[in-house]
């Protein structure tokens, strides 16, 4: 934290023209989102109008929109739940239990998150096709949660470590099991590092875009999809786009902004603190 | 912010007879992984030996290293890496240079410091097929966008960024989402300098530029060597922000090493010389990944 309590005022004006800019087409998008289409691509843009909702009780009251929002929310929670299922006991073994294989096990993990996707498109497609999970939404929640696996043992794992083992060391001469251990007592005093490693999972699977454009079609399409439909050029729907797009980046952002910190964490596999 | 961990407790435990009963903690996990980069691998690597076209039935057989040669034969296959190359290496000075600058401005205090951080990260959460849409239509089209209406208001006439500048277009916009991601961890590393430093550099009179190119830059040298390796690993895989805004044109001209793959394996359905691409992405990969696996691995023993 620092220390020094004079403000900067050429440094705070240039921070604050560079974060303006970096945020404007956000806003940009969410202003066009309440144009009319005309009002929309018109130039000189728009900068006084009446805004209208038209837009998005357009886009609600398309019968599949509620099915792209559905999928995005089943596949981003799904995965999130089955990876924090098999991870805690993983990041908990390893943080308070390391032995000789601990180390080689973790960056092991880590190299298979570095795996490119598109390097096993092919027979992670071809297996969909036989197994019939193409264009399903169990297909997706599996990937998703095998993608991120590794993310979520890690920051787990980090914030295992930051425990004090007293606590545990005391558990057990109290006569407590492993399992009541880890239940009772850890699992509660990690319950925030739990909760941001589920925020960013989430984060992750709702913005995935490169499985969730080649394994689904309609049935199981997300968000991700459905808003990459909007690239047909058949006419200027931007308004439109907008409306979408608002509503499915808002939820995110206000996600995003919660765990901001947490994300460094997660992201560099805890080589950056 | 900076909530010390005193953890007085011995650093290492003897494993001793903790072994037989946490193994089924692990297992799960280590099965998974193991299944889910071990399996797709040595199918890749298979599939990429084979002729076979899924709209052909005609073709099949065994093609030995034949999809190897066709694919080093291929002018495609240099285009393609030479664009990954061109893109991966635009963003990582886009994005690392700017960051760095703002994680300096940022560590500086200044009234809604905090808001303005949160607009500043912001586009890191937007979904990439998102992002890519609003830059190419609201503010990139070369009639109706703002850029262009920017530009002509100026008098400097009209871009049109995806016919004339496509590979920078994309850059562009890839960058807009990364460099959130790298003033992040910048800024995180930054803060951890201590003050002492900061002072002793204030009592030599050093100028804000001093103090960044001589105080700054060279702590945040790791995190910036983690930024350049995970940037890098997730940039060779650009992929929707190429999807929904070229489709890899026009011609081949934004089809880096992923889309190429992409559209032999989906759109030409071959197979065979879409998994003999796919491996070299593996392999290229690979290799960016043992640098990242060898400074997380320092961390780690420290």
């Amino acid at each position: 934290m620092s220390l020094r309590t004079k403000s900067h005022p050429i440094a705070g004006t240039l921070a604050w023209l560079a974060s303006l800019l970096m945020f404007f087409p956000i806003f940009w998008t969410v202003l066009a989102s309440f144009k009319t289409e005309l009002g929309a691509i018109a130039t000189p843009p728009e900068l006084i109008f009446r805004p209208t909702l038209e837009n998005y009780t357009e886009i609600l009251s398309r019968a599949d929109y509620l099915s792209f929002a559905m999928n995005s929310i089943v596949v981003s929670f799904g995965s999130t739940i089955l990876a924090l299922v098999v991870a805690v006991p993983a990041a908990y073994a390893m943080a308070f239990y390391p032995t000789k294989r601990t180390r080689g096990t973790l960056l092991w993990m880590l190299s298979t998150k570095m795996l490119p996707s598109v390097g096993v498109l092919v027979p992670i497609y071809l297996f969909a096709i036989t197994t019939n999970l193409l264009d399903t939404r169990t297909a997706l929640v599996i990937m998703y949660m095998l993608m991120n696996l590794p993310i979520v043992i890690w920051m787990l794992y980090t914030f295992f470590k930051e425990m004090p083992k007293a606590i545990i060391e005391a558990c057990l001469i109290d006569g407590a099991s492993q399992w009541q251990t880890m239940t009772l007592v850890l699992l509660p005093l990690v319950l925030p590092g739990i909760a941001s490693t589920a925020l960013l999972n989430v984060i992750l699977s709702w913005n995935e875009a490169f499985w969730s454009l080649n394994l689904t079609a309609h049935d199981a399409a997300p968000l991700t999809a459905f808003i990459a439909s909007f690239s047909a050029p058949q006419g200027l729907f931007w308004a439109k786009l907008s409306a979408a797009s608002t509503m499915a980046i808002a939820p995110i952002l206000v996600f995003g902004w919660f765990s901001q910190r947490q994300l460094v964490r997660g992201l560099t596999f805890g080589a950056v603190k | 912010m900076s909530a010390s961990v005193a953890t007085a407790a011995p650093k290492r435990r003897k494993g001793g007879g903790a072994n037989a009963n946490t193994l089924p903690l692990v297992a799960p996990s280590v099965i998974l992984l193991l299944a889910f980069s071990i399996i797709p691998l040595i199918a890749t690597v298979y599939f990429s030996l084979l002729r076979y076209n899924l709209t052909n039935p005609a073709i099949h057989g065994f093609a030995g290293y034949k999809n190897y040669l066709y694919l080093f034969r291929d002018p495609a296959l240099y285009s393609a890496l030479y664009t990954s190359v061109q893109m991966v290496v635009e963003i990582l000075i886009l994005t690392i240079g700017s960051a760095a600058v703002l994680a300096s401005l940022f560590e500086q205090r200044f009234p809604g410091r905090s808001i303005a951080r949160v607009l500043m990260i912001s586009p890191f959460f937007v979904m990439p097929t998102v992002s890519a849409l609003i830059w190419k239509n609201l503010l990139m089209h070369p009639v109706n966008g703002l850029i262009a209406w920017i530009t002509r208001s100026l008098g400097l006439g009209v871009i049109d960024f995806f016919a004339d500048w496509p590979v920078t277009s994309v850059v562009l916009i890839a960058s807009w989402q990364w460099m959130p991601f790298a003033f992040l961890i910048l800024l995180t590393a930054l803060q951890s300098l201590d003050e002492e430093t900061r002072e002793a550099a204030d009592l030599d009179g050093a100028g804000p530029i001093a103090v960044f190119f001589n105080v700054e830059l060279p702590h945040m040298s790791r995190a910036i060597a983690v930024v350049l390796m995970m940037e890098t690993i997730f940039l060779l895989s650009i992929f929707a922000e190429i999807y929904v805004t070229t489709s890899g044109g026009p011609g081949d001209a934004t089809t880096n090493l992923t889309f190429l793959i992409y559209k032999r394996a989906l759109l030409s359905y071959n197979v065979g010389g879409a998994s003999a691409a796919g491996v070299i992405a593996i392999i290229l990969a690979n290799i960016l990944a043992s640098f990242m696996v060898r400074i997380v691995g320092k961390r780690l023993d420290e």
